[in-house]
């Protein structure tokens, strides 16, 4: 017979399920492994062995979970830049052999999996990673025991380590770029919506600061959580202060809450633009409303036209199938392996202190045109660019930078960028 | 006066959607006492089903009143089978079925991230294209179209459990299963049509829920939680319960999100309904009788 007990006890017990719910909503995604300033003091021996004809390399990307759909890619397009390397004579001769694991949308996962890689296959380095979290949780363990990661991804800057080369843009290769396009395209009020975590947060503390520079006043500043769709009531505040455009830092599924909100009021292309940093051709079709119209930050886009390009867009397609589109972070994944190889070879060795000494002016003719490592910070230069979406999904440049950029993590070359704010930026990111 | 009207409109609406994803909970786990996890699954189903008719009917319009029929049965049998091969087992052992329901929740997700990795489209019917003008706010017509269909759900419900003589079974065995059998109810194929209803609910609001968001594997995961904080907070089993708990939560939060930003008002309303589930761990209503779970 149920009563009265029965019921306050199964309350009880849906409440405690729901705060567990609500904790582990928290916690998801903030805390990655800590203890990056305390490397050990004496790096562990390399156990990588190159006598044979292979080398092997970890890819590690997140194959099963809720970043599988943007990371899958990159994983294949690495083995496609494998095999394009095996075929063409190896690494110094040696053939790549890859040895793949799924980081699993889990970022002690990522960690645990890197040390694998590093002490048990004993690669000579690792390749992938795609949040921050992953990034910074794989950090440590490639310092711990002076291991090379080489991660493919546009991130919020502030960071750089001897054991980590960056492939993707840094903010002043994507955000400050983006921020320029905007000022000659005469905007004078900018509204800013983002997913709430570390890297939007950053982003439009930069913008932000950009803004006052370049004479461009912020109208108003949303943010939703990344595992949040509805963004009706933050539109509503969009359409009320009107802005010139709208700087979009959402990730994710979350995108195409946004979009569907923001069609809903009524916004359109021509008349409240918006310009997105993570939007690109494998996400432009999945919106669920046209976006047709609006603007993309990238150092890439699939419409570059280039010998390099062309010849990357081939390969993809005899690799991968023919519906397939390339993006920004699959060929900053690319460049990765192919940049590595010509480390190697400067270097003449696959020791870690060998290639970071060599690493300096290192170049590869990649699709988005001719990138260079630069040896002090791990980044590469890139060229900024700014894409309109087509009606075929497609991104037509419509603004780029005067050549390459060089990547400045710490955005030490601007003025306007005092270093209390990054100090302040640096510690916040953890 | 739009600043002020803006999220009372999008929390109705928002409270509107909750409220479908309840109503199903209410049933299954109000009047069963089952908690199923995999509730939220039942609601993605819904909406690829959104996706389904889209693909094989040209018109928006039309393919968006097709999905809500298709979605509840698609849903349904969903919940049907769900209840044959799991549940049926479990029944006064809730937490055996929480536990479970976690397992093919996770499951569920598997299977529509192998079919589609990255997500369903679902387009807007072109019907809602407009806005409706409300004292100088611009209301979206998709969310009026959710709080029609919410109305639409919950007088259905609520019709069949008063009127019918179907609800009037169900009503009984959820109020006492051994004098129900003794009277002649057949008290196994009322829990199946139960979760029948209340999974192919979750259907019709996941066809609601793809107009809001993207339909991805993860859509489940954001209602569920608020969808049984709702029906606990209403108080089990009891429709208007949820039904005032699904627009308090939307209506409270939409204000927030205005006020504040969207991250924190959605950690102050958790913090508001625990602290009301301390002074009322019952919930809104509570009904005295011997027998109602």
């Amino acid at each position: 017979m149920r009563n009265h007990t029965t019921i306050r006890r199964r309350t009880a017990a849906v409440a405690s399920v729901l705060v567990i719910g609500l904790a582990t909503a928290a916690c998801g995604g903030s805390k990655a492994a800590d203890g990056d300033d305390a490397p050990s003091a004496k790096p562990a021996k390399s156990c990588v062995d190159v006598s044979g004809d292979t080398v092997k390399l970890g890819f590690i990307n997140s194959l099963t979970g809720a970043m599988a759909i943007s990371e899958k890619t990159v994983s294949a397009v690495l083995g496609m830049a494998a095999e394009e390397i095996n075929a063409s004579g190896g690494i110094m001769g040696k053939k790549i052999e890859p040895i793949q694991e799924d980081g699993a949308t889990d970022w002690p996962t990522f960690a645990e999996k890197t040390e694998k890689l590093l002490t048990d296959d004993c690669v000579a380095a690792v390749f992938g990673g795609w949040t921050s979290s992953s990034r910074k949780a794989m950090k440590p363990v490639v310092e711990k025991h002076n291991g090379l990661l080489f991660y493919p991804v546009q991130y919020e800057g502030l960071e750089s380590s001897k054991n980590i080369y960056y492939t993707g843009a840094t903010t002043n290769q994507q955000i400050l770029p983006a921020m320029e396009f905007l000022k000659a395209e005469g905007v004078k009020t900018l509204f800013l919506a983002g997913s709430d975590y570390v890297f939007p947060r950053t982003a439009n503390a930069i913008i932000k600061l950009y803004a006052k520079e370049l004479g461009i006043e912020i109208v108003g500043e949303e943010y939703v959580p990344l595992d949040k769709d509805d963004w009706t009531t933050q539109v509503a505040k969009i359409v009320k202060a009107k802005p010139d455009f709208v700087f979009n830092t959402i990730n994710g599924s979350s995108n195409v809450g946004f979009v569907k909100a923001y069609t809903d009021a009524g916004l359109k292309a021509e008349t409240t633009p918006i310009i997105s940093v993570s939007i690109a051709e494998e996400e432009a079709p999945n919106m669920g409303a046209s976006v047709e119209g609006q603007y993309a930050a990238w150092n890439y886009f699939q419409s570059v036209k280039s010998p390099a390009n062309e010849k990357f867009i081939k390969d993809w397609v005899a690799y991968d199938g023919p519906s397939d589109v390339t993006s920004d972070p699959m060929e900053a994944a690319y460049i990765s392996l192919h940049l590595y190889k010509a480390m190697v070879e400067k270097a003449g060795s696959f020791d870690v202190d060998k290639i970071n000494a060599a690493a300096d002016g290192v170049s590869f003719d990649a699709p988005e045109g001719k990138v260079v490592v630069d040896g002090d910070n791990h980044h590469i230069t890139k060229p900024g660019l700014i894409g309109q979406i087509n009606a075929d999904n497609q991104f037509d440049v419509v603004w780029s930078s005067d050549g390459p950029i060089a990547p400045d993590p710490y955005l030490e070359g601007y003025t306007w960028f005092p270093e209390a704010t990054r100090d302040a930026l640096v510690k916040a990111a953890g | 006066m739009d600043s002020l009207i803006a999220p009372f409109l999008n929390g109705t609406a928002d409270g509107a959607l909750l409220l479908i994803a309840a109503l199903g909970l209410a049933l299954t786990f109000g009047q069963m006492g089952v908690i199923n996890m995999a509730h939220g699954e039942f609601l993605l189903a819904g909406a690829v089903c959104a996706f389904w008719t889209q693909q094989v009917v040209a018109s928006t319009d039309v393919s968006i009143l097709l999905a809500l029929p298709v979605a509840f049965v698609f849903a349904g049998l969903l919940g049907l089978v769900l209840e044959a091969t799991v549940l049926q087992w479990m029944y006064d052992r809730p937490l055996d079925t929480l536990l479970a329901t976690v397992g093919v929740s996770l499951a569920l997700q598997q299977v529509f991230l192998q079919l589609y990795p990255s997500g369903v489209p679902v387009e807007k019917p072109s019907l809602l294209d407009g806005q409706l003008d409300v004292l100088g706010y611009a209301w979206p017509l998709r969310q009026v179209f959710t709080i029609v269909l919410a109305a639409g759900c919950l007088a259905g419900l609520g019709a069949l459990l008063k009127y019918s003589s179907f609800g009037r079974r169900i009503r009984a065995t959820v109020q006492n299963r051994a004098l129900a059998e003794t009277l002649g109810v057949a008290t196994r194929s009322v829990d199946r049509m139960t979760f029948f209803i209340g999974s192919g609910l979750a259907g019709v609001g996941g066809v609601a829920a793809s107009l809001i968001g993207g339909t991805n594997s993860q859509l489940g995961t954001r209602y569920i939680i608020l969808a049984f904080l709702v029906v606990v907070a209403g108080g089990l089993g009891q429709l208007r319960g949820t039904v005032i708990a699904a627009w308090t939560v939307g209506v409270v939060t939409a204000y927030l999100a205005d006020w504040t930003t969207g991250s924190l008002a959605q950690v102050i309303t958790f913090v508001l309904v625990v602290v009301f589930l301390q002074v009322r761990p019952n919930g809104l209503f509570t009904v005295r009788t011997r027998g109602l779970a």
